[in-house]
């Protein structure tokens, strides 16, 4: 019986380390190549996908990255997922990108995209995609708007908005 | 009056946007003439006897640049006596991205001895010609007659992380293909790099 409560205890533990302990979020970055990502950029749904391609040592990724913060934090109740494919070298990922997301106390969804062969998947982005950071696609049924550039959150937001009417959200 | 001007100014604006496109395959390139890292000015004209130059635009500070340093001077090494040297030119502004000055390029050209010139695209005139967007990013110019031409535009080769992972050597292929007098089979490839750092 007591050896039950133990359990019991230990379970309910867990279970907050899990969901309580507010640096969770961090620990499950996934790393990924490109297949990985793939399916992330052609939803066919009446949701609105904002997808940026950063990394932390690109300047104006981390100026622009509060505001990806801002846009789903200003739009949770509508349909809209925003993820940010980042793009640091895989070493870097308990040195620069954990300790980045922590000091930004970011809650958005992060991927590390991990795939060398870039030439193979660059333009299914986006056609005309250089490579070059930051990039973002918006997206929303039958639309889609490309930036290969720095935004400021007016940009976004404008941008953002005309897949909001788009898609009937 | 002011409003003409104004209006001009706009036009004006407009289309150098539209001709900032920049170069695409088999373009003549007009020719340049930028400060190297020994104070000295170059120009492509200043390479009359090579075959063509490898034009890298490249930086200081961007990772995927140092990633390619040590890559960048071997080809160098490789192709400088076969007529077609790495001519490196940095497109960004400093005062964006301060690492990209043209005192720490002296800096990292001396420390990594580069063999070949390191130029400063001081007011950013050049890259825009190019149609460069990043760093690194190659253009592949060739001589055909009088003329220099863009054969190549894109990335070094298939793995930026580990040059010994490295597959297919898509810059290498080109010059060999030039060399060999054979059609390049990969005239353009993609690779992430860094913007190029303009003021907004």
């Amino acid at each position: 019986m007591v050896l039950g409560r133990n359990i019991i205890f230990i379970i309910i533990l867990i279970g907050c380390f899990a969901s309580c302990n507010p640096d969770s979020h961090y620990q499950n970055i996934p790393i990924t190549n490109f297949t990985g990502i793939e399916k992330w950029l052609n939803k066919q749904t009446d949701s609105v996908y904002v997808i940026n391609f950063w990394a932390t040592w690109c300047s104006p990724c981390v100026k622009e990255f509060p505001f990806f913060e801002q846009l789903a934090s200003e739009n949770i109740n509508k349909k809209v997922k925003v993820l940010m494919i980042n793009l640091d070298f895989p070493d870097q990922y308990d040195k620069r990108l954990i300790p980045f997301l922590k000091a930004q106390k970011s809650r958005l969804d992060v991927i590390m995209l991990d795939d060398p062969n870039q030439n193979s998947w660059i333009s299914k982005v986006d056609s005309s995609w250089s490579g070059a950071l930051p990039a973002t696609l918006i997206y929303s049924k039958e639309k889609r708007t490309f930036f290969e550039k720095e935004l400021t959150y007016n940009e976004l937001n404008i941008a953002f908005k005309e897949h909001l009417i788009n898609s009937n959200n | 009056m002011k409003k003409i001007i104004s209006v001009f100014a706009l036009m004006m604006f407009t289309t150098s946007i539209l001709i900032a496109q920049g170069y695409k395959i088999g373009d003549k390139v007009a020719d340049f003439k930028l400060k190297n890292v020994d104070g000295k000015m170059v120009s492509l004209s200043d390479f009359s006897k090579s075959k063509g130059v490898i034009l890298i635009f490249t930086c200081n500070h961007c990772p995927y640049a140092k990633a390619y340093e040590d890559r960048i001077i071997n080809i160098h090494k490789k192709y400088e006596g076969l007529g077609y040297p790495v001519v490196a030119i940095n497109p960004n502004n400093p005062e964006v991205q301060p690492e990209d000055s043209y005192d720490l390029m002296v800096a990292r050209a001396k420390e990594k001895s580069y063999p070949f010139p390191y130029l400063f695209d001081e007011g950013q005139k050049v890259f825009p010609v190019f149609g460069a967007a990043k760093t690194p990013h190659v253009f592949l110019l060739n001589k055909k007659g009088k003329d220099i031409v863009v054969e190549y535009i894109g990335t070094i080769d298939d793995n930026y992380k580990d040059a010994s992972m490295v597959k297919e050597k898509y810059l290498e292929n080109a010059v060999d293909a030039l060399l060999a007098g054979k059609m390049i089979a990969l005239k353009e490839t993609k690779a992430v790099g860094c913007g190029i750092k303009v003021k907004r």
